[in-house]
């Protein structure tokens, strides 16, 4: 479903930077960040440990509230800039327009109260319900979520359920009050194999069902290319890369981007004697170069790399724009060698 | 109480490699642990297979399906409650500790996490020389200090970390570097086995390939063998010679690695290989199995596999399969085994 | 159901017959303990003492007088002291009980309101003065020995500052019956309930607002703002809720071993006859009956709090409830 750009997107985030100060260093984790999500559409956010995209997300659901910690800049949504929010106004949209669901589902739900219990509280936070219709409305969620006999696994503890069906509860509580967007925090990475496709196929079903636009944030280039619209490519807090997905798996333009799909080991095809692999780790962010985060890296690096400013998107197609100096200096990146989906099997 | 045995004893030697003996072979191992209210956990479940010297063996599974106990059954930090574990040609099942150490140094293990596998207080040189100050060179001797820091510098260069890093300590690495201080650990006494735990499901993307290389590098150099445990289909294909596919404490399909993860036989592999997410745009894919993995207490009956399996027949449901050899080197746990031309 | 109950008697019987042979055997290895030269008095006469020897049973060996003992505590319930001659001592720690259990109930209550609100507030306001201050004031009640807090209390209540208008209405030192008085009661009890609960707000007030504070950084909490739950709710329903299950087990031990008598300072100073000073008198005494009375009394309440913590946790915390 792509994007529709006539209408205003969902959310619009500008300039997002978050910081935080530490023995009077401003430590910067997420830098001048700007990307948009269309209505039903599912944008997924890569990047790696420290790449600030789980940062970004509690940025924008304002669950950022230690002290020390800076976010600037604008995330228009619907209308309102929820950066600017006071902190009822955001609790009052938190569950109910914008909601989240977490990495891990054992520790995300109280331990100590029912599934059910868990999803009545939410629904009437918002709403306006007696307890049992609260009660009739979770077993239904329940039930479109795929959980079987939802009357009864409502009032099971959290530690009683399998990891897939914690997380299809936790999807059940997201949804419980129909929200605009949906945020999902690397939503599968604690799930086996064959319970993650499960629950891809059941969040990619999400916006025609609810009509909810989805920002997925993970690590796994597998995961964006099977459900995501378009992707964002993060790297050490600031954008690398964004597109729609077929044109970002099809013709990556930073190397970064390139690099991380080449490394993955592949599935089909000739086994490569040794794995493509990007040397180095990823930058402290006190360590983190003035110009091109990824020039340490990279094997394209020239001397226009490293100088402030980090260099800023360009576009090299229909909403694809990349941050790297290579397009504009005339030499982009080759098409990707493993590009069409090989048939499985 | 009377275990099947299973069909397969020893997978016959490859011409290859030209060895006759494998290093390791498991013969019909259970580890069962005894719960609350007299239950039991069949963690794993009556498993053989061998494994030829410089051979690489992945072990791949979901959770709760018996790969890590497994692993540890392997170098004896666990006891098997029945079978046997033979390396080299030696029993090591029952062996008491004290005959038991000399082999140790033989065969070494590298665990997911790297920061919990390292002792915070001590810097890597010190981490590293301790099992050459513990035992001896093999005509009895102790090694000398010089010996000790010759072999420290080896070590380093052989996973490429600067020298320096021998006066760090473990929380001055990144993930990635304290994985290599683990393998180096792992390399200390020349071990002939190694047996890696999920080496690189807790790294980085853009960090796990070098890992992965490491792996296969000092494999080829060094001539090791690996068992390499991991839930990451694309990362087992990437570096073994052979596969098995685990399931609930079986072993459900055994063979080479392209053979298995190409032309799968066993519907849960076939299930396993078409869930992982390839990073190619195409259309959507469905998930390929419905439910999840029933618990290891309350195995379902016949073929573990049946509360699952798509193809399911009714004679799943009472009869357990075994491991049955279908073609030269493959070997599938199915009464209805899917056959590719290949193997026809 | 019936299982775990029978396992738990048998313990119960066990930690008893341990504590009660340790007491009995400590008890006569004690040099100058001799309890016969005790009850004869001093310098009686060798004729006394013989006979004194045989009517107690001295001259027997000692399995056999513990085996005595025990019985005359246990079943027939006519053990005697040997510092006031005749008094039997089960009617005595009988008295005694209904003092402390007074004393401890609302003193319990004190400091189960006060460390929760205090625990709470602080974690609320994390790093902020509030939450320094009552942090500060906790780390004060707790290095207060009670003693020392007891006599200066009753220094300005009963004597310096009696007859101002502001301790005019202080009772002398003593205890009333509630059955007697309930007015006097609680007028009688109120500065022990204090003196005693300072030490136990300190001690549970940080406990709890440590607890909180590192509950509050849990994934689950994350959740629940992210549901956009109010900050209250979050820190009552989400937070002080499962902090609750370690403030309890914490609670019910504490509260147990003062019903057994581990009040006995607060008793001795504020004059209470509770259970807490007969083991002070039994001990000054060397009186061996009621040490071992008073010494049974309190690990019967120690076994028997240590069951019901266990019995709250499987009521608090669903995750125990099913590893049983």
């Amino acid at each position: 479903m792509p994007t529709n750009t006539l209408s205003p997107p969902l959310l619009d985030v500008h300039d997002l930077c978050v910081s935080f100060t530490s023995r009077g260093q401003v430590v910067p984790i997420v830098e001048n960040l700007s990307f948009s999500i269309g209505e039903q559409e599912i944008l997924g956010l890569v990047g790696e440990s420290g790449s600030g995209k789980s940062v970004t997300a509690m940025a924008l659901m304002g669950l950022i509230d230690a002290p020390g910690v800076h976010v600037s800049g604008s995330a228009r949504f619907k209308g309102q800039d929820l950066l600017g929010l006071s902190g009822k106004q955001m609790r009052a949209l938190r569950g109910r327009e914008i909601a989240m669901i977490f990495q891990d589902p054992m520790t995300a739900f109280t331990p100590v109260y029912t599934i059910g219990w868990q999803i009545d509280e939410q629904l009437r936070a918002h709403h306006n319900l007696s307890r049992k219709q609260a009660r009739t409305r979770t077993v239904e969620l329940l039930g479109e979520m795929g959980v079987p006999d939802p009357a009864n696994t409502a009032n099971r503890y959290p530690h009683q359920l399998s990891g897939g069906l914690r997380q299809r509860a936790m999807i059940a509580m997201a949804l419980s009050c129909n929200p605009s967007l949906l945020i999902a925090d690397e939503p599968t990475t604690a799930l086996d194999v064959t319970v993650q496709a499960q629950i891809l196929d059941l969040m990619r079903r999400l916006r025609t069902t609810y009509g909810s636009s989805v920002l997925l944030i993970t690590h796994d280039m597998g995961v964006v290319a099977e459900t995501c619209d378009s992707t964002l490519v993060l790297y050490s807090g600031r954008a690398a890369e964004t597109g729609a997905t077929q044109d970002l798996f099809a013709h990556p333009q930073h190397p970064y981007t390139a690099a991380l799909l080449a490394s993955i080991p592949p599935m089909n095809g000739p086994r490569p004697d040794r794995l493509p692999a990007i040397p180095g780790t990823p930058p402290q962010p006190l360590e983190r170069p003035a110009g091109c985060a990824f020039a340490p890296r990279c094997t394209y690096t020239h001397a226009s790399c490293l100088p402030a400013p980090p260099p800023t998107f360009c576009t090299v197609g229909p909403a694809h724009k990349v941050a790297c100096v290579l397009p504009g200096e005339g030499n982009p990146l080759p098409k990707r060698a493993y590009t069409s989906a090989t048939p499985v099997l | 109480m009377q275990f099947p045995s299973p069909t397969v004893q020893a997978a016959p030697p490859r011409s290859s490699s030209g060895a006759t003996q494998p290093l390791l072979a498991v013969r019909d191992v259970y580890k069962t642990y005894s719960l609350k209210h007299g239950q039991t956990l069949r963690a794993v479940d009556g498993v053989s297979f061998t494994v030829m010297p410089g051979e690489v063996l992945g072990l791949v599974g979901e959770s709760g399906c018996g790969k890590s106990t497994l692993g540890r059954c392997l170098l004896r930090l666990n006891d098997v409650s029945a079978g046997q574990i033979i390396f080299d040609g030696q029993d090591i099942t029952r062996l008491p500790e004290r005959i038991l150490r000399p082999l140790r140094q033989q065969m070494q293990m590298v665990f997911q996490d790297s920061y919990a596998s390292l002792n915070p207080r001590r810097r890597i040189g010190d981490l590293l020389a301790e099992p050459l100050r513990v035992h001896r060179t093999p005509d009895g001797r102790k090694h000398t200090p010089m010996a000790i820091a010759h072999r420290l510098e080896e070590l380093m260069e052989l996973v490429s970390l600067p020298r320096a890093a021998l006066e760090r300590y473990p929380h001055e690495f990144s993930g990635g570097q304290r994985q290599r201080v683990n393998i180096a650990r792992a390399l200390v006494l020349s071990p002939r086995l190694v047996v890696a735990d999920e080496p690189v499901s807790a790294l980085d993307v853009s960090v796990q390939a070098q890992i992965v290389n490491l792996f296969a590098d000092l494999q080829k150099s060094l001539g090791l063998t690996y068992v390499f445990i991991a839930h990451d289909l694309a990362v087992v294909r990437q570096i073994s010679t052979r596969v098995a596919v685990m399931y609930l404490g079986v072993i459900v399909e055994l063979g080479e690695t392209d053979t298995v993860l190409h032309n799968p036989a066993h519907p849960y592999t076939i299930a396993l290989t078409q869930a992982v997410p390839r990073p190619v745009v195409g259309a959507p894919r469905h998930a390929p199995l419905r439910g999840e993995i029933p618990s290891p207490v309350n195995k379902p009956s016949g073929c573990r596999f049946h509360t699952r399996c798509p193809a399911v027949q009714t004679r799943c449901q009472n009869e357990a399969p075994t491991l049955t050899q279908i073609a030269p080197n493959h070997a599938v746990a199915c009464h209805y085994p899917v056959l590719k031309s290949t193997h026809a | 159901m019936i299982m775990p109950l029978l396992r738990r008697l048998g313990q119960t019987v066990f930690v008893l017959f341990g504590i009660s042979a340790l007491v009995f055997a400590v008890f006569f290895a004690t040099p100058g303990a001799d309890p016969t030269a005790r009850i004869a008095g001093r310098n009686a006469a060798p004729q006394t003492m013989e006979k004194v020897r045989k009517e107690y049973g001295f001259d027997r060996p000692l399995p056999v007088q513990y085996a005595i003992m025990m019985k005359k505590l246990f079943i027939t319930r006519d053990l005697a002291s040997y510092a006031n001659r005749g008094e039997l001592v089960v009617p005595e720690i009988m008295r005694a009980a209904p003092v402390t259990l007074s004393l401890v109930s609302g003193a319990a209550v004190i400091w189960v309101v006060l460390s929760i609100g205090m625990g709470v507030v602080a974690a609320a306001c994390k790093g902020s003065w509030i939450d320094r201050t009552l942090m500060m004031a906790g780390l004060v009640g707790i290095s207060i020995p009670v003693f020392w807090l007891g006599q200066v209390v009753n220094l300005i209540t009963q004597n310096r500052y009696h007859d101002t208008w502001l301790f005019s209405w202080v009772p002398g030192l003593g205890y009333v019956p509630f059955t007697q008085s309930p007015c006097g009661w609680f007028l009688a009890l109120v500065i022990p309930w204090c003196v005693l609960a300072v030490m136990f707000v300190g001690i549970y007030s940080r406990i709890l607002r440590a607890d909180l504070v590192a509950i509050m950084g849990e994934d689950f909490i994350r959740t629940a703002r992210a549901k956009g739950l109010s900050p209250a709710r979050i820190l009552l329903r989400h937070g002080l809720r499962t902090a609750l299950i370690t403030f309890i087990s914490l609670f019910g031990m504490d509260f147990a071993q003062l019903v057994g008598g581990g009040a006995l300072l607060t008793e001795v100073v504020f004059g209470l006859p509770g259970v807490g000073r007969l083991t002070y008198q039994a001990l000054n005494s060397l009186d061996l009956p009621l040490i071992m009375a008073t010494v049974m009394y309190s690990a019967v309440f120690v076994v028997l709090a240590n069951a019901l913590v266990d019995a709250a946790y499987l009521l608090l915390d669903p995750r125990v409830r099913d590893a049983h």
